[in-house]
């Protein structure tokens, strides 16, 4: 049995403005496959990539919005939010995408991800983590 | 000499939109584009900056930028005229000079 390390992505970008975010979720679904324990957190204008309505067809670019979803199907089901990014962006949590997981040991609940927390949360989680993956 | 500011950044991210709004002088356009976009958004910590500036600058947002953002016309700042390409084209075509604010 490897050992598992803690692993998290740091999502700090817009969606659609530089190519970081679409970037960054395929690393994560690439590193999904490899059983580590997966955080992603979602702080400044990285926000704004799990926003809800997203509709590109007027700008001719791919919406990956979708497959923020499909997270918890790879168990990525710790999605940290920071509330300070938010209330800047005049942001709340209905904002989001209903990002949910079903946990197999709990007769598959469909449960949140994602969990809104604050700066200094964030700060300690950084702290917690063994590998980082800032983007 | 009439101009036409495009900003294509997140105000939250860069200061480019605080930047085109201080050297736009009366009678100017501001146009947010790509990421300019948030800048439009009420209720943000640069909201007010746009607001205040509004007496002098006329602002508009590119529609589809804001559609592809999931930003609601609804959460637009009031005032703020969005426009699709050809207005783009439209404002580009008014002015005597088009400054892009990258």
């Amino acid at each position: 049995m490897p050992e598992t390390k803690k692993f998290l992505y740091v999502n700090r970008k817009a969606p659609y403005g530089t190519i970081y975010a679409l970037e960054a979720l395929e690393v994560v679904l690439i590193g999904a496959a490899f059983e580590q324990d997966v955080s992603l957190a979602f702080l400044d204008d990285g926000v704004y990539q799990i926003t809800k309505g997203q509709d590109t067809k007027g700008i001719g670019m791919k919406n990956f919005s979708p497959t923020y979803k499909a997270l918890g199907d790879y168990d990525v089901n710790k999605i940290y939010v920071e509330q300070e990014s938010l209330d800047a962006r005049g942001l709340t949590l209905d904002d989001l995408l209903p990002l949910t997981w079903e946990d197999e040991d709990d007769d598959w609940a469909e449960k949140d991800s994602i969990k809104v927390i604050s700066a200094a949360e964030m700060a300690k989680i950084m702290e917690q983590s063994d590998v980082v993956f800032s983007f | 000499m009439s101009q036409l500011h495009t900003v294509n950044k997140s105000p939250l991210e860069r200061n480019t939109l605080e930047s085109a709004i201080i050297h736009a002088i009366k009678g100017n356009a501001l146009l947010m584009i790509e990421d300019g976009v948030y800048g439009a958004m009420q209720g943000t910590h640069k909201s007010a900056m746009v607001s205040d500036a509004m007496d002098n600058i006329s602002f508009y947002v590119m529609g589809p930028d804001l559609k592809a953002r999931g930003i609601d016309e609804a959460r637009i700042i009031e005032g703020i005229k969005i426009v699709d390409y050809s207005g783009f084209v439209a404002l580009v075509a008014e002015h005597d000079v088009t400054q892009s604010w990258l």
